[in-house]
């Protein structure tokens, strides 16, 4: 279990409604208003975007806002920091490649 | 501060090391080795290897590596990290679209 | 375009200290913060402050960022989200808010930008799973996930000791806590409460490598000789998910260069030339907390106080003669909180011998915690029939609400609030336990040496989750967290004066009582013995 239900000195975590949202199409839930990489994480989810030049796997690193390591496209959006953007219901995250999703890359190959 | 004279120092060679792959700047992906070697080709001040190489330059605006880019030039250099300027602070200290920066409001 | 009398960025405790004191002066204040919530890292910090009443010693960091919101809260505009992205002559303030650039003027800004977290580069160090210490207390701390279930901490200063705490009361194993100096750069009771858990502590060494191809799925760590480098073939294997960096602060100070400051490098980075309360050499521009030089919370908000009245002067909404005299008393209180053996003036010494001239403990520089033959040394440790208190604080730190809050006065630190804890023998404990929940650096200890023939009882500070109930049975750890005998839970106390510190008393053998100081309940885990 990666939330922690319970805490010795916070009791027990606020936190929002439950909502749903998509990360590469997989359906996954997470609670409003927290950040969409803390959803992720909850999820399992380590791997944030792959690098323009070497092509290599990036995740979260400082958590709030200030490395960007940990952008990926959300609502079609590319580098998007998740660390601070809150969860939102219906929410598109996706793994960023380079400065965009998968699927536009792979356009912009064929054209 | 690294002065222009400086710049006549024989700083030796190039000599590669086992950690030259080892990133440095996370966001533009810019290797120990490439800083050390922009040294060797005359990029004696933080500005220069930035210009020259991007490190310090994404997203994040030098956040992570700048205190370690400026202490590997400062290594190369054989000098103490404080004697080397550190990166120009200016605006915008933080990533904003280029679509935002035009759009000032609040100007009169 | 708005203008206020005083802009300060940065809502972390510097700045809202200095909105608290400016716009009681009567100033128009703006705090702008690019965080979504205001408090800067305080809410992160879930332990108790050291210090003493005035520096709101034994209130936990996230109680105290509620009291200073409260403090600005009516007189204060803090706009959050709001990252202010430039300051231009005149002192022109530029903030992103949303989608849009808005422009300010003040007559005087405070800045109060806090810090940022050193990194050491090392092989697969970019692989997820290698985050900042401050990552993963944000990561649990605020928004209750935890950044991974098996830990390796790398730094031993006082940030990567409270955050291994704050991973183990989170659920999370810390596997090792890693440093390539040979001592722990910490204060020692902080690292005493995480070695107790049996986290084992490398000094002199680092971490050469982070293994895995998508994410972190192990670390290697080897010694280091006297130049920091690995020693091939002292190599060890740790099964860790993930890494975490607690290697130091740096200023950020970007903002104050833009500004026209002077800096120069010092007190932990690039720094702007301040005066005693923060002035820079731009008249109406003061810094305020890390900014201006690495160092605790505590002093971050005196030194806010302080440029908060500096500024409300400049502009005459003080007078000289209120602004002195105020000046004066913080300038007592910051004082008394850079005193010790880790007082800034003493960054990089090798500290021998405490004030009183007794030996520091080497075990706890090196392995993170005393052991029983030199505890009896220090002033703290007594024997007496009955319940009483041990007081294992060995190091001259700024710390004093043990003598505080003893109802019965038998502890005594006095006007030095630096000065290591006695215990007064003459007077009878009565075995309340405030001090031990007080203690900010949990090393009190109420022992009775002979509470039925054979065996004691040791009241130790609890903190985790759950809790163990009366008549548990279990196993007592020694200081390096390593299994000394069996042990009964005997009593637990809970009580709102304790804010959340639970007391847990274990019978144990007469003989163990001065080695008995943490409580596993149960069969202990494999993984758990070293």
């Amino acid at each position: 279990m990666k939330r922690i239900t319970e805490h010795p000195i916070l009791g027990k975590i606020e936190k929002g409604r439950a909502v749903n949202f998509t990360f590469d199409g997989k359906k996954m839930t997470g609670f409003e208003g927290e950040p969409v990489a803390a959803a992720l994480k909850a999820n399992g989810v380590m791997i944030h975007r792959y690098t323009a030049k070497q092509h290599k796997p990036r995740g979260i690193f400082c958590a709030i806002g200030r490395c960007t390591d940990c952008v990926m496209v959300v609502d079609g959006k590319p580098n998007i920091r998740t660390c601070i953007t809150p969860l939102k219901e219906g929410m598109k995250v996706q793994t960023q490649y380079g400065t965009s999703a998968k699927s536009e890359v792979k356009k912009n190959e064929t054209v | 501060m690294i002065s222009a004279n400086d710049r006549l120092a024989d700083i030796g060679p190039f000599v590669p090391a086992a950690d030259d792959d080892l990133i440095i700047c996370r966001c533009e992906e810019v290797t120990k080795g490439e800083i050390r070697k922009a040294v060797h080709a005359g990029m004696y001040t933080l500005t220069e290897v930035r210009r020259y190489l991007r490190c310090g330059m994404g997203l994040c605006q030098g956040q992570t590596c700048g205190r370690l880019v400026r202490n590997i030039i400062a290594r190369e250099l054989g000098r103490k990290s404080s004697e080397l300027e550190p990166a120009t602070g200016r605006a915008p200290m933080r990533p904003t679209e280029m679509k935002i920066l035009s759009s000032e409001k609040g100007v009169e | 375009m708005k203008r206020y009398d005083l802009v300060i960025i940065g809502a972390g405790p510097a700045g809202l200290s200095a909105a608290a004191e400016a716009s009681k002066c009567g100033m128009s204040v703006a705090v702008f913060d690019e965080n979504a919530k205001p408090g800067g890292q305080l809410f992160k910090q879930i332990h108790k402050f050291f210090g003493s009443k005035k520096h709101k010693a034994r209130i936990r960091g996230y109680k105290i960022g509620e009291q200073l919101l409260s403090e600005v809260a009516g007189g204060v505009d803090v706009e959050l989200n709001s990252p202010v992205i430039g300051i231009y002559p005149e002192k022109e303030i530029v903030v992103r808010q949303g989608e849009d650039i808005v422009h300010c003027k003040a007559d005087s800004i405070i800045v109060a930008t806090g810090a940022t977290e050193n990194m050491v580069p090392f092989e697969g160090w970019t692989l997820p799973g290698v985050i900042g210490a401050g990552a993963a207390q944000t990561m649990m701390n605020l928004h209750g996930v935890k950044p991974g279930e098996k830990i390796l901490m790398l730094g031993s200063g006082n940030v990567g000791l409270v955050v291994s705490f704050q991973l183990l009361q989170a659920g999370c194993k810390v596997r090792a806590l890693v440093d390539a100096a040979p001592h722990i750069g910490g204060y020692g009771v902080h690292a005493a409460k995480v070695a107790r858990c049996g986290v084992p502590f490398y000094l002199s060494h680092t971490i050469t490598k982070a293994e895995g191809t998508d994410c972190v799925t192990g670390a290697v760590v080897s010694q280091v000789d006297e130049h920091f480098q690995p020693i091939p073939g002292t190599e060890k294997h740790f099964d860790v998910d993930t890494i975490c960096v607690a290697v130091g602060l740096s200023p950020m100070a970007q903002l104050l260069m833009m500004a026209g400051c002077e800096m120069e490098d010092a007190r932990g980075g690039h720094v702007p030339v301040c005066g005693q309360y923060g002035e820079t050499s731009v008249p109406g521009i003061y810094a305020a907390g890390d900014v201006s030089g690495i160092e605790e919370a505590s002093s971050a908000m005196i030194e806010g106080r302080m440029a908060g009245i500096c500024a409300a002067a400049y502009l005459g909404f003080c007078s000289e003669k209120d602004k002195n005299a105020s000046l004066t008393k913080l300038s007592e209180d910051l004082n008394d909180l850079r005193q010790g053996m880790f007082a800034p003036q003493n960054r990089g010494k090798m500290i021998k011998k405490t004030e009183e001239g007794i030996d520091i403990s080497q075990t706890l520089l090196a392995e993170g915690h005393i052991t029983t033959e030199e505890a009896e040394r220090f002033p703290g440790v007594v024997h007496e029939v009955g319940v009483h208190p041990v007081i294992e604080c060995t190091q001259n730190i700024p710390c004093n609400p043990c003598q505080d809050v003893c109802p019965k006065h038998c502890i005594k630190v006095g006007k030095d609030i630096t000065a290591l804890p006695q215990v007064d023998t003459n007077i009878q404990c009565i075995g309340c336990g405030m001090c031990v929940a007080s203690c900010s650096g949990q090393a009190i200890f109420l022992l009775d040496e002979n509470s039925e023939p054979g065996f004691g009882t040791v009241t130790m500070p609890y903190e985790f989750l759950p809790l163990p109930q009366q008549g548990a049975k279990g196993t007592a750890l020694d200081r390096s967290g390593v299994p000394v005998c069996d042990a009964e839970v005997v009593g637990v106390k809970t009580a709102p004066a304790f804010d959340h510190t639970s007391l847990l008393t274990i019978k144990v053998p007469k003989d163990k009582v001065m080695d008995a100081r943490f409580f596993k309940k149960g069969e202990l885990e494999d993984d758990k013995c070293k």
